[in-house]
């Protein structure tokens, strides 16, 4: 029996040793951390800053947001095929390209989603601009608010450009645009279906943000937003809206800070790997980095192609370049040069601008600000920095064209076709010059994108644009 | 919740200090076996409601000390238990006649086992034997039409991938509906390890030649006792043991070939033009260009430096023009073999069996190749009367050469898409089309053979599942057993791209390579005592006891590109280290679980079990959840009236009732999290990445199940049915949430699912004596309803046509349906199936071009109605023969992942399923194949048009052997010798257009989204030979 008694010993308690496992069971993450152990320091807060613009990178080839989608998106919405041919097999810029856009196309979701949640990201940085545990320094707090700031600034811009009507098509008081959230999100509640703003709103909250991010950020800032990537973007905004003397006069303030300076030649101001080592040109006011190791140049996912001789060229080849386009420059003109044909068989064409695979995506070039100064200085014929002829003269020259003496403002919108061809302004410049894709008038609802359908599933308080 | 952990105990020891003394009496004697007198060794004789006991030695002897009055109960696999009173014998000799029947069967039902006919629950049983040498690399898919209500999908014909298993339906939307895998009583780690292609499969490591038994635990009360991991069916692995007795060394190798069961027919290069005439014809009209104007369409396509003239290399038009099948270039003749050797043996006190395997398949699609290399021994030990131990190793060796995910251009059978004239070896290079230094745009796609030619992706497994038991008979009615297991997975995957792929992968332009290593440790360990007593008319069987499982999953990474040339393929000399990680996640469990079976005269059954799991993964709210169940069954043929009914041999009511869980919700899932994965071009950042849900816990199923079990004519024919309703709550969903609050999901338990349905099961054994005819048949009918969701949209598959939507079953496609083509103008036409106002639906169409207006709607259903399987077997002599059907009825398959590029009016210039020259002409108004317009759509948008029935039978498997005659082998002391050949789906009847209707590609993972079709490899058919010699 003493045997016995032994093995029941062992065995009860070897069934009470173990029952003693549950403590076992709080497990910590050890790859991605509990939200409340992220933030603590400032320097917690300043990688939820980073991690901002990391959202703009793109998740992956598309590279949306200002990594492409954004851009692309503008391209191909306002082409009417005559100067540029979508050759690929993707339905979401198929869809774009022939105007037969559905609610669930991919770009328009991707373009929503993603610009959301780096607003998110922004927000985050916003709320906790004084509950670190170390107080931030006054400078460093500025920084931090104005980087955000325009972060979210800019992404409410695109966003309304894109998911809403034109400013000035009816009534921007009433004419819906997107839902404008300026809060962190920590938990989901009825309150966050929130029915679209007005355009006029968006507008408003946009421009407050930029504004606010000229005033708080620094001269120069590394490879982040200065004060002049806002004041730049600030321009693009007010010329959207025909308000050509802020236009102008936030264009100038950036000219005129010296910070930027066109480049010799218009090929070096592109590919900047290629040419550049991965630094961004000396007229880059913003632009979204990549590397081999981090980020996506969406652009040049689709516009790209790869060339044979060129190491480091990429992309799938899919927008190709008509000769219509090409016959818009002048014989001389170095940007009608800046195209290629992948080898000598190809009948494609396709512009030079993004073959660099890990090339900066450009966001604002200062080229793009002198010729919002022209434009504003012509409508409302000023001189404020300079005169019109003086600032496209700048662009002529490094073309290698002659100067001009005097310009008219479809001189200048020529200019701004040419010079920002393929850039993305496209479709934003047909709306708010008030011309054509192909049939469609500048506000047909085509060219205006659906509110994606996984949103309108999941939001009630959401309404469709109409076409939809 | 713990309190009842010393409630029991203290039962336990009350009722196991009521047994403590008896009186003692010697038994011995002989065990033969009825049909040829031949000594049985190994047969077990336990004294009845006890785990007294010992086995026969080689010569069929035993002796030991039995307690007066008890009942010996003789047991051995494969023959018919017997039972004998001791009375006034000491000598007691047996004779145990074979099993004809399955009720006899031993079946193992976790921490313990049963006789079947005294079960209350449902297990579906299938014996090694089975299914041992199909030409199958993993186990799961030989439960393919063996068991009643286990559905599986193979999805598709590459090797080593994940194979979709669905117990008695799919009862969850965001976790996983995979059943648990336990071997040898360790839960198995399972799930995709891969970093390429598809999911993989990590039941592809084990041998299942090694497999004694293969229980499926179906109901609440078989499945209870795995308590939060049972709601999907536990799967019990029991690996093969020694027997005591002459050592057996058994031999087996097979070799064959196999190759895809079906070709999918394209165009060819005249008809491809003729196709393309019209659709360029179309838009030239459509632009009032004359077709032969240099900027129509028309000209771009077959002009001069028109697309023709690019793709084709400048021969199209030429005396060197090609007519290139594509598709027939992906496909091959595929060899393989498989050797296998067994050697068991022991004696009354050690047991052992070891075995070795080598497995060599080549993929029907090339560079596609599995190779395995498994070992594995088990031993047993009975160290004295009350203590016996043993262990069970194996150790597997995988190398899967692997196949990049359906939805790639580099997948192979995407070739089918290229366009006919272009050449396939590029006549400037003599380098295949595409490259470089030849054209590397042309083919109109990747080149996929450039990825197989030029890079190669191979995942090597280890694996070592290992187990170790010690078992203490405390007293001759309680016995408590400790089991620790191991299951350690290390696996390293390699993967390089060379130069030539540069068009697939930018960054290869001077090669790509990349290496994953993944390690994930299981370490688990059960403890439980059993209880056994029988005192009258009453027995009671036991177990109480606890269980840990912990597991740990490092992965590690690192990718880079720029080789210095090809002939480098290591990381080492990559100019640019591009990406790598280190990741890691643990998930751990702790369970406490408790059974009882009462039995009453032989024919009144009760059974209760409960189970508590508490899990790392559960919120801290919801740490623990409890699992009961109750059953209860009555075996009617026991009975006195019953027994006057002679051609009734068997008859049992059974029912159950109980709760199970679903934990397979990922590691982690319930806490807010942040990423540190933000970082932008070398400055670190971060991200937040997943919102808390702190009452996050299991999805609980209630099921519910009524059954049958009876024995007709002596057992010769017997059966099953069962009806059974399962109702799933508190579903762990992914809910889609407003993107503008920065997420797109959070997982929360909402929601509400069922299924319900029938079994039926008939074995029967319809001719005996020397030509033996015996069947065995299955069917099942599931029905599966999503009754709540919230509202939520869950959508998924091939352009989100998968749908979660209350009312419905579960991933229903979802899309307009198609209506056909107008006659009048060659417009694809859909049903708006818009709502009137007076609720009724608008049945009028619209065309193509408003197809945005066109509601979508259910169209179509994955799930299966039906499915089952039958296998006659016949015996004639030494001739041996085999026929298993398996089939699914009713079920859907989507074929747009294929059909919006190739069977899509010409949009693209991809080329077109043969069916499309069907398309609508002003000579063929009368069709349903709109008219073919290049570059614009119409009707390839997802409809019904893309939805084809799914439903098939198929020839699975049929073999023919033949066994010598011992008279012949005796001389050259062989045991036995048997040659044989057998056939794998060897043919397949479906209404299906694709390559094949057992489809569910790689490409989506979400377990709601099944039946697409994305270019995926068809399963193979393979023809064997081989032959089994035993000494």
């Amino acid at each position: 029996m003493k045997k016995q008694f032994f093995a029941n010993a062992i065995a009860a308690s070897a069934i009470l040793f173990l029952g003693s496992c549950g403590s076992n069971l709080d497990v910590q993450p050890t790859q991605s951390i509990e939200t409340g152990a992220s933030l603590k320091t400032s320097k917690d807060l300043e990688a939820y800053l980073i991690g901002c613009y990391d959202g703009l990178q793109g998740i992956d080839g598309n590279g949306d947001t200002y990594a492409g989608g954004f851009m692309y998106v503008s391209e191909l919405l306002g082409s009417d095929g005559t100067e540029l041919r979508f050759a690929g097999t993707f339905n979401n810029l198929l869809e774009l390209d022939s105007k037969t856009v559905l609610k669930n196309n991919g770009s328009a979701e991707n373009q929503w989603v993603r610009s959301y949640n780096v607003i998110n990201r922004c927000n985050t940085v916003l709320a906790n601009l004084d509950k670190t545990t170390d107080k931030l320094a006054p400078a460093k707090r500025d920084r931090f608010e104005g980087e955000a700031s325009f972060i979210r600034g800019a992404l409410y811009f695109e966003l309304t450009r894109l998911y809403g009507k034109q400013w000035g098509d009816g009534d921007n008081a009433t004419n819906p645009s997107v839902p404008i959230v300026t809060t962190p999100t920590s938990s989901v509640t009825d309150a966050d279906s929130r029915p679209r703003a007005s355009v006029a709103a968006v507008y408003a909250q946009a421009i407050a943000d930029l504004t606010k991010a000229e005033a708080k950020l620094p001269s120069d800032n590394s490879i982040f937003a200065n004060k002049w990537a806002a004041a730049g973007l600030l321009a693009r905004l007010y010329l959207q809206q025909a308000n050509y003397s802020a236009a102008r006069d936030a264009a100038s303030r950036v000219i005129e800070s010296k910070q930027f300076s066109l480049t010799d030649k218009f090929e070096q101001a592109f590919n900047s790997k290629l040419t550049n080592r991965g630094n961004n040109p000396a007229e880059y006011i913003f632009a979204i980095l990549t590397s081999e190791q981090d980020g996506n140049n969406g652009m040049n996912t689709f516009f790209g192609v790869t060339i044979g001789d060129i190491p480091g060229t990429a992309g799938r080849g899919d927008l190709r370049v008509l000769p219509a386009h090409i016959a818009l420059y002048d014989a001389a003109d170095d940007r009608g040069q800046f195209f290629i044909k992948p080898d000598a068989n190809s009948a494609a064409v396709y512009t030079y601008k993004f073959l660099d695979r890990f090339g900066n995506v450009p966001v604002l070039r200062l080229a793009e600000m002198y010729l919002i100064r022209a434009e504003g200085n012509a409508r409302l014929s000023t001189v404020v920095g300079a005169k019109p002829a003086d600032d496209i003269s700048m662009l002529l020259k490094r073309a290698n064209l002659p100067a001009a003496s005097t310009v008219t403002v479809n001189d200048i919108l020529k200019q701004r076709r040419l010079e920002l061809a393929f850039e993305g302004f496209r479709l934003h410049d047909i709306k708010r010059l008030k011309t054509k894709v192909g049939d469609l008038p500048w506000n047909d609802p085509k060219l205006v994108l659906p509110i994606p359908q996984r949103e309108m599933d999941v939001n009630k308080q959401l309404v469709q644009n109409p076409g939809y | 919740m713990k309190k009842l952990f010393p409630i029991f105990l203290t039962i336990f020891l009350c009722l196991w200090a009521t047994f403590l003394s008896a009186q003692n009496r010697s038994v011995s004697g002989t065990v033969i076996s009825a049909s040829d007198e031949q000594p049985l060794a190994g047969v077990s004789v336990v004294v009845k409601g006890t785990f007294l006991g010992t086995v026969t030695d080689v010569d069929g002897k035993y002796s030991f000390l039995a307690p007066e009055g008890s009942t010996l109960t003789f047991s051995f696999i494969g023959f018919t238990s017997t039972e004998v009173a001791i009375g006034a014998n000491s000598l007691i000799n047996v004779s145990l006649k074979e099993a004809a029947d399955v009720l006899s069967e031993v079946v193992v039902t976790g921490y313990g086992t049963q006789i079947k006919r005294e079960l209350t629950g449902n297990i579906a049983r299938l014996k090694g034997k089975d299914i041992e040498n199909m030409p199958l690399v993993s186990v799961d898919q030989a439960l393919q039409g063996k068991a009643a209500g286990v559905f599986v999908n193979a999805g598709g014909g590459k090797l080593g991938q994940a194979v979709t298993v669905r117990v008695r339906g799919n009862s969850s939307i965001s976790a996983s509906s995979q059943p648990l895998y336990v071997i040898d009583g360790v839960p198995i780690t399972t799930g995709d390890l891969g970093n390429y292609g598809g999911g993989t499969n990590t039941l592809a490591d084990i041998n299942y030649n090694d497999v004694e038994s293969i229980e499926v635990l179906k109901d609440a009360q078989a499945g209870a006792i795995y308590g939060a991991r049972a709601a999907n069916g536990v799967v019990l692995i029991t690996t093969k043991r020694g027997k005591s007795g002459k050592t057996s060394v058994s031999f087996n190798y097979q070799t064959g070939v196999s190759e895809a069961t079906k070709r999918l027919p394209f165009l060819n290069a005249a008809e491809y033009e003729t196709f393309y005439r019209q659709a360029a014809g179309y838009r030239d009209r459509l632009a009032k260009i004359d077709p032969k104007d240099p900027d129509s369409y028309t000209s771009g396509l077959f002009g001069k430096d028109g697309f023709l003239d690019f793709y084709s290399l400048g021969t199209y038009g030429t005396p060197k023009q090609v007519d290139v099948n594509w598709q027939e270039q992906i496909f091959r003749k595929a060899p393989t073999q498989q050797a296998d050797l067994q050697l068991s043996g022991g004696t009354d006190k050690t047991k052992y069996y070891i075995s070795g395997q080598f497995l060599d398949v080549t993929g029907t699609i090339i560079g596609n190749k599995l190779q395995r290399l498994s070992g594995r021994m088990n031993l047993d030990h009975k160290a004295t009367d009350w203590l016996s131990f043993g262990a069970g190793m194996s150790l597997a060796r995988t190398d899967n050469q692997r196949l990049p995910d359906d939805n790639a251009f580099s997948n192979p059978l995407q070739s089918a898409a290229l366009t006919p004239f272009t050449p396939l070896v590029d006549p400037n290079t003599g380098l295949l089309v595409g490259a470089p230094p030849g054209a590397v745009g042309v083919p109109l796609y990747y080149n996929p053979l450039l990825s197989i030619e030029y890079g190669k992706f191979t995942a090597l497994t280890y694996r070592m599942l290992s187990n170790v038991y010690g078992q203490l008979n405390l007293t001759k009615n309680l016995r408590f057993r400790s089991e620790l297991g191991t299951d350690i997975l290390s696996q390293n995957e390699e993967g390089y791209f060379g130069s030539q792929t540069v068009r697939n992968q930018t960054r290869a332009a001077r090669g790509i390579g990349s290496n994953y290593a993944t390690f994930v440790t299981n370490f688990n360990t059960s403890n439980y005592l059993n209880f056994s007593t029988i005192s009258g008319e009453h027995s009671i069987d036991a177990t109480l006891g606890m269980g840990y499982q912990q597991s740990n999953t490092l992965r590690n990474f690192i990718e880079g590109f720029g080789f210095a040339s090809d002939a480098y393929k290591k990381l080492e000399s990559a100019a640019t280290k591009s990406d790598g990680f280190s990741r890691e996640s643990n998930y751990r469990f702790t369970s406490y679980f408790a059974r009882a079976n009462y039995k009453f005269r032989d024919r009144y059954l009760l059974g209760v079990s409960a189970r508590i799991d508490g899990s790392s993964r559960f919120g801290a709210n919801s740490r623990y959840g409890q699992f009961p169940s109750v059953s209860a069954g009555w075996v009617l043929s026991e009975e006195g009236f019953m027994k006057k009914i002679p051609a009734i041999s068997f008859l049992k009511f059974r029912a159950s009732y109980g709760v199970t869980g679903n934990a397979e919700i990922g590691d982690f899932p319930q806490l807010g999290l942040a990423a540190g994965d933000a970082s932008y071009v070398g400055s670190p950042g971060q991200r937040p990445s997943q919102l808390a849900n702190p009452d996050l816990k299991w999805e609980t199923t209630t099921q519910t199940d009524f059954g049958i079990d009876f024995g007709f004519f002596k057992n010769r024919i017997t059966g099953e049915l069962d009806y059974y309703s399962k109702n799933t709550t508190d579903l762990l969903l992914q809910v889609n949430v407003p993107a503008t609050t920065g997420f797109t999901r959070l997982f929360k338990n909402v929601g509400k699912l069922t299924n319900s349905g029938f079994e039926v099961v008939i074995n029967t054994n319809n001719l005996v004596g020397e030509f033996k005819w015996s069947t065995s048949f299955n069917w099942a009918a599931n029905r599966n309803e999503v009754t709540d969701i919230q509202g939520q949209i869950i959508e998924g598959g091939v352009s989100s046509m998968n749908r979660v939507a209350e009312g419905q079953p579960i991933g229903v496609f979802f899309a307009p349906e198609y209506a056909g083509v107008n006659p009048a103008n060659g417009d694809a036409m859909f049903y708006k199936n818009t709502k009137n106002a007076d609720g009724s639906i608008n049945r009028d169409t619209v065309s193509n071009k408003d197809y945005n207006s066109a509601e979508r709607v259910v169209i179509g259903n994955p799930n299966p109605k039906f499915i089952g399987g039958i296998t006659n077997t016949f015996s004639y002599k030494g001739f041996d023969l085999s026929i298993f059907f398996s089939g699914v009825y009713g079920n859907k398959a989507n074929f747009y992942g294929v059909g919006q590029y190739s069977s899509a009016n010409g949009i693209y210039e991809d080329n077109q399923t043969k069916d499309q020259l069907n398309a609508w002409r002003p000579d063929n108004r009368i069709t349903d194949i709109p008219e073919a317009r290049y570059l614009r759509s119409n009707g390839n948008q997802p409809s019904s048009r893309y939805i084809f029935d799914a439903s098939y039978l198929r020839l699975r498997n049929l073999s023919f052997g033949y066994t010598l005659p011992k008279e012949w082998l005796n001389r050259i002391h062989i045991e036995k010798l048997r040659i044989y050949v057998s056939g794998t789906n060897l043919a397949t009847f479906t209404n299906y257009k694709g390559w094949d209707p057992e489809v569910s590609t790689d490409s989506f993972t979400a377990n709601f989204v099944q039946g697409n079709d994305f270019y995926t490899p068809p399963v193979p058919r393979t023809i064997l030979f081989g032959f089994n010699i035993t000494l």
